[in-house]
């Protein structure tokens, strides 16, 4: 399946440094001509790259906010992070009023899609019907394509509900059309996110059939245009827009979402190095006390999302003022109301073998042997000048067709001395780390 | 078919590092697109071999096979050995120390997971020299 990413490359910055390579969780980048570029079937848009990059060429982009243009009516959808970036902002309304000013009509929370979310479980908990345990949050799109291609077996344990931002999309577009009479084609609905990820998202649903988003727009992209508004709303045009408490905003950072679970026992992790981790101990039940698992790529939750202005522990402390004033939750979960199936996803995950050397396990094996027979042979320095994240990367692509042995500069130097009928390995062309003797720097 | 070496050391006295051996091995077997739940049987038997090695052991070394139709895993090591096999495979027997214990292992279910998540198990031990610990897992 072709994935419509988020994350691209401005080649005129990427020097080919090899920075980002490393620092890739499921070894999706490659140096090529002086350029990094992603295998886009391994990229789960998790931002790691964006972060590290010291050129500052890969970025993320969201959708023009342009696109406004071409509807009717349009939809605002903040995700609840948004809300972390502003100083001195004790009211989300003064954001959400702003909003309408800069070319929203309407505006519907994700904070309070997500607050149906946790109502619905926490109905679904104390109902006592049977459900996977652990339970893993299906609200972070990274972690869905990470399970889905790395750890298929836990793929029964997510969470049947989709994102708050598809839940609030869908419902949105109702309201809009029951309150304008317009079409649901003249109404744009568009998600302020945080991430990467959510951009890919509302393109290419994890779990739904179809595209229930018109775009996502980058808070960072946002986030401008609405400090002027915002300072000069004037308080008799304030309306009481803001529906969603405590839980809603939660979800912004990680431990959120768990702490709307009430009498369970979660395990909030956030960062994709961690998340991996604990996926890893969750497959081998290495964790059986647990019942639920939130895991968001980004450190913090949302609010480290690469999207944001402010820097994530700055954005939750902020959130947290802001929440003083409110209700726990100002939104339910009516199973027999519009909601109803719409909090389930329509699509079940499926599982993408994107790891797997060969669809054929023969052929999958004599794969493994022949990287294995190489990379005893690599310098294992993992320099990263064949444009692989290590040398066992490189051992593969050279099996997979990506690369060829020639690409490695040490295996080329000893194809040239061979060639050149020198028996003779003399210490001083290797590099530093290779040299025998201890000259210790410095 | 030929079948694939992979040989892991496992770090004596380093409870924290523990596990690391099973995690490479793991991603290796997805690699190869095994069924599920081989993969997750055998990352559960080299996680316990792993753990008792450091606790028991100081450490050694782990070997995994991997034939088309069987995963064998090796651990051996150079520790004390086990005097009564029988004692030791009983559920919840468990001579750890104090360290393990507090980090949550030594509950006495080392070798009887072993053994339960595996087709086929042998204890090769002498008192003094050391133990191998032998599983095998089908593949279906």
């Amino acid at each position: 399946m072709a994935m419509r990413h988020s994350v691209v490359l401005d080649v005129k910055r990427c020097r080919g440094c090899t920075t980002c390579i490393k620092c890739c969780p499921t070894e999706a980048i490659r140096v090529r001509g002086r350029v990094a570029t992603i295998l886009p079937d391994r990229c789960i848009d998790c931002g790691s790259c964006i972060h590290i990059c010291p050129h500052k060429a890969i970025r993320s982009v969201g959708d023009s906010l342009e696109r406004l243009q071409d509807y009717q009516y349009c939809v605002a959808l903040p995700e609840p992070a948004l809300y972390g970036q502003f100083h001195h902002l004790d009211n989300v309304d003064i954001v959400l009023n702003a909003l309408l000013k800069i070319g929203f009509h309407k505006v519907f929370e994700v904070a309070r899609a997500a607050e149906i979310i946790s109502d619905y479980e926490r109905q679904w908990i104390t109902s006592g019907r049977p459900k996977p345990s652990p339970q893993i949050s299906s609200s972070c799109p990274t972690v869905l394509r990470l399970i889905r291609m790395r750890f298929p077996k836990l793929i029964g344990h997510v969470a049947c509900t989709v994102l708050p931002m598809e839940l609030a999309a869908i419902l949105a577009r109702r309201e809009a059309e029951r309150e304008t009479g317009l079409p649901p084609e003249k109404i744009g609905v568009f998600a302020i996110v945080p991430c990467s990820s959510k951009v890919t998202a509302a393109r290419a649903p994890e779990g739904l059939r179809s595209p229930v988003l018109d775009g996502a727009f980058a808070i960072r992209d946002i986030y401008l245009r609405l400090l002027g508004p915002m300072r000069e709303l004037e308080a008799e045009e304030m309306r009481p827009l803001s529906s969603a408490g405590i839980i809603g905003l939660g979800w912004a950072t990680c431990g959120g979402e768990s702490a709307a679970r009430l009498m369970e026992r979660c395990a909030p992790v956030d960062g994709i190095e961690n998340v991996i981790h604990m996926l890893e101990e969750i497959e081998d039940g290495r964790l059986p006390e647990a019942d639920f698992l939130e895991l968001s790529a980004c450190t913090q939750g949302c609010v480290g999302g690469c999207f944001n202005v402010e820097n994530p522990y700055a954005a939750k402390l902020r959130l947290k003022g802001m929440t003083k004033y409110l209700p726990v939750s100002r939104s339910r979960f009516h199973p027999d109301g519009a909601e109803g199936e719409l909090v389930r996803r329509d699509k079940e995950l499926q599982y993408l073998p994107t790891f797997v050397l060969d669809q054929d396990q023969g052929v999958a094996f004599s794969k493994l042997l022949q990287i294995q027979e190489l990379e005893d042979h690599l310098p294992g320095l993992h320099c990263g000048s064949c444009g692989a994240p290590s040398c066992h990367a490189f051992a593969e692509d050279v099996v997979l067709g990506r690369a060829s042995e020639d690409d490695c500069i040490f295996k080329m130097r000893e194809r040239m001395r061979s060639m050149a009928g020198s028996k003779e390995e003399a210490d001083d062309y290797l590099p530093p780390p290779f040299r025998r003797r201890q000259n210790t720097p410095g | 078919m030929e079948t694939i070496k992979l040989v892991y050391p496992v770090e004596g006295g380093d409870l924290i590092e523990a596990g690391e051996a099973s995690s490479k091995m793991k991603l290796t077997l997805k690699k190869l697109g095994l069924p599920q739940d081989v993969i997750r049987r055998a990352s559960i038997c080299m996680y316990e071999g792993e753990i008792n090695m450091v606790i028991h052991a100081d450490g050694g070394q782990a070997e995994v096979e991997v034939a088309p139709d069987q995963i064998v895993i090796r651990m051996r090591d150079t520790g004390p050995g086990i005097p009564d096999v029988a004692q030791a495979m009983q559920e919840g027997f468990s001579t750890a120390g104090q360290t393990a214990r507090e980090l949550g292992f030594g509950a006495g279910m080392g070798l009887p997971n072993m053994k339960r998540y595996s087709d086929e198990m042998a204890i090769d031990t002498e008192v003094g020299k050391g133990t191998t610990v032998t599983v095998k897992i089908n593949i279906a």
